[in-house]
């Protein structure tokens, strides 16, 4: 494992009478990719903000490379940030803005000049020197913001949600591109999102955070096949949240029926969360089934069907399938017991208005 | 169609008794004639006699001095005034907002006779008095130029570049102040206009000796209006429309910035 790079040691800050993060730990390694992932308001700007130096804590220290660098302004660290809207220097060419740094450490020009190459080389944007950056599309803003940060050699690169502004198409290209780049600068990135989805496809690293705690930190497989509880569950991918009752180990108590599944260690009787991911529902004859139930509705949704099930024991389940069951069918459902993932109730109030939602037993959408 | 033809004639209307009575000012300014009413052939006699006036000489000396130094010094307190009001909460600003309006709005006897009462308190009146009073009312316009720029500015491009390296000083002044600079020279090009165009806070500031070109014609007309006075109200109106053409220039380079 290589070392910790940086380190927030019970960060606290709030904005007027709100608290946006709340006695939060955490530490980055060298050359990871660590996503900071949440919905809006979780607290995920303002971190990566302190660790840009952009914010100071109201409390708590941030340490890197195991120096205390809390109080230090943003022009002194070894960071350098991609921001949400690029922020590129609108009456300098391109070649002037990739200079900026270079020319405030008072580089020699011939050293400059073979730094913009190399950088416009790497985002794949040879040629675009003297350019205005309103005549750049989004994704070329977008790369050309990354050539100014990372001429600097930065220990570390601040992604604060890069790809917002991009469509779909020229998303998912430079998903792949930050990987690339990442592994050939071989320094750590921290890249804050609300998108799962670019969360799970280039971390290394995951971070969920809601309300100014951190929900869940683990590798995108962990996080999205072992959540610690249902608000992680609810925000990476889709969920059917159910509530159960742990009979014993290795038995919970869905809707009055009994479920084998393989979790352990929870009280005898405890009311716990039951998520189930939409793909682990199986539909088939009604004979082959734990319960029955009536599909009803089914949406088309390209690689699979979206259905919804009204079963025997009450509850709704949405099932993810590549196979059709029509509106009104009578099907058999089953769940593995691996695929029962049971979770201890959650603790804070707003925990609580989601728990309530999933009452229905429908899924959510993240 | 005909409203077409309507519309024509009331735009030409409001032209014409606009701009009518300073082209005849102008044209009378060229008439070899004392007389109002007789064109009596073309004479450039009145400017000749003006620029060997040396009290109306000291006049424009002190007036193009006043309106660049108020200019100058209102658009560097203007804009870190709109800095600061930019910054400020919604409630801080619409205050302050309110504070700066109401020098514009207000009657400039109402300006004249209390900046007049107040500087005579703490200095003897002169240049000095006249030019504290211009940055004084100078300064609304600079900012109310400077805002509306800073509002469509990226103000994260100051934390880029000090995120590159860059001191607080030098950020502000690599990256912002490039932004705002033609917010900043429309505010003094008009607030050089507004200074060579004052009359009434002017006279009741200067005190005796010191007279701008305004001050100067009022007093000249009063012993009577010769024919060299049409000639410096002619070369006061062109000195105002020549910056207003400047000050309309960059103002649409301004425009332009944001497309």
């Amino acid at each position: 494992m290589s070392k910790k790079l940086i380190e927030l040691k019970k960060i606290s800050k709030s904005f007027g009478n709100d608290l946006v993060i709340d006695e939060l730990d955490l530490y980055i390694r060298e050359n990871e990719f660590v996503t900071l992932l949440g919905p809006s308001g979780c607290g995920k700007t303002t971190l990566l903000r302190i660790i840009g130096g952009f914010e100071t804590p109201d409390e708590g220290s941030v340490f890197f490379d195991g120096e205390d660098i809390t109080k230090m302004p943003p022009n002194k660290r070894q960071v350098n940030t991609v921001f949400q809207k690029y922020s590129l220097f609108s009456h300098m060419t391109v070649a002037q803005n990739i200079a900026f740094g270079l020319r405030v450490k008072k580089k020699s020009n011939e050293e400059i000049q073979k730094k913009i190459e190399y950088a416009l080389d790497l985002v794949n944007l040879p040629g675009f020197e003297n350019r205005m950056p309103d005549s750049l599309s989004g994704g070329q803003q977008q790369r050309i913001a990354i050539a100014r940060a990372i001429v600097n050699e930065p220990k570390v690169l601040l992604l604060d949600e890069p790809l917002g502004a991009l469509d779909l198409k020229l998303r998912q290209e430079m998903q792949y591109e930050l990987i690339r780049l990442k592994n050939e600068l071989g320094i750590t990135f921290i890249y804050v999102t609300h998108d799962q989805e670019e969360a799970l496809t280039m971390s290394d690293t995951i971070v969920v955070m809601n309300q100014g705690y951190i929900q869940q930190i683990g590798t995108p497989e962990d996080i999205y096949n072992e959540p610690t509880n249902a608000f992680v569950a609810d925000f990476i991918g889709e969920s059917n949240i159910i509530d159960g009752i742990m009979l014993s180990d290795r038995l919970v108590r869905i809707g009055g029926q009994d479920f084998e599944c393989v979790d352990e260690g929870f009280a005898p009787n405890e009311p716990v969360d039951v998520v189930i991911r939409p793909e682990d529902v199986e539909l088939g004859p009604p004979e082959n089934g734990q319960t029955t139930g009536t599909v009803t509705s089914i949406i088309f949704k390209g690689v699979h069907y979206e259905i919804q099930v009204a079963s025997a024991i009450g509850i709704n389940f949405m099932v993810q399938t590549t196979l059709n069951f029509p509106v009104g069918s009578f099907v058999g459902i089953r769940v593995i017991p691996d695929n029962f993932q049971i979770m201890h109730k959650p603790q804070s109030e707003d925990e609580e208005i989601l728990d309530a939602n999933a009452q229905t037993g429908a899924a959510h959408e993240p | 169609m005909i409203g077409k033809v309507l519309g024509r004639i009331y735009i030409g209307l409001v032209l014409v008794l606009l701009y009518a009575p300073i082209m005849v000012l102008i044209l009378l300014s060229f008439n070899n004639s004392r007389s109002r009413v007789v064109w009596n052939g073309f004479t450039l006699n009145w400017y000749r006699s003006l620029f060997e006036n040396d009290a109306i000489m000291n006049a424009f000396g002190t007036t193009i001095g006043l309106a660049a130094a108020s200019a100058l010094i209102a658009s560097i307190i203007g804009l870190f005034a709109a800095i600061g009001m930019y910054a400020m909460r919604k409630k801080d600003y619409k205050t302050f907002m309110f504070f700066t309006d109401i020098p514009l709005l207000n009657a400039d006897i109402v300006t004249g006779i209390a900046l007049m009462l107040w500087m005579v308190r703490f200095m003897p009146l002169g240049f000095s008095s006249v030019l504290l009073s211009h940055i004084t009312f100078n300064i609304p316009y600079v900012i109310l130029s400077i805002l509306p720029k800073l509002e469509t500015t990226d103000i994260r491009q100051f934390e880029a570049a000090r995120d590159l390296g860059a001191g607080n000083l030098y950020a502000f002044v690599k990256v912002v102040l490039p932004d705002l600079m033609p917010g900043i020279l429309a505010g003094f090009f008009l607030s050089a206009t507004m200074s060579m165009d004052d009359f009434v806070i002017t006279y009741f500031t200067k005190g005796p000796g010191v007279n701008t070109l305004s001050t100067l014609i009022y007093g000249e007309i009063r012993k009577g209006i010769k024919p060299e006075m049409y000639a410096l109200s002619s070369i006061l109106f062109l000195m105002v429309l020549i910056i207003l053409i400047i000050a309309n220039h960059s103002a649409k380079e301004n425009n332009g910035y944001e497309k």
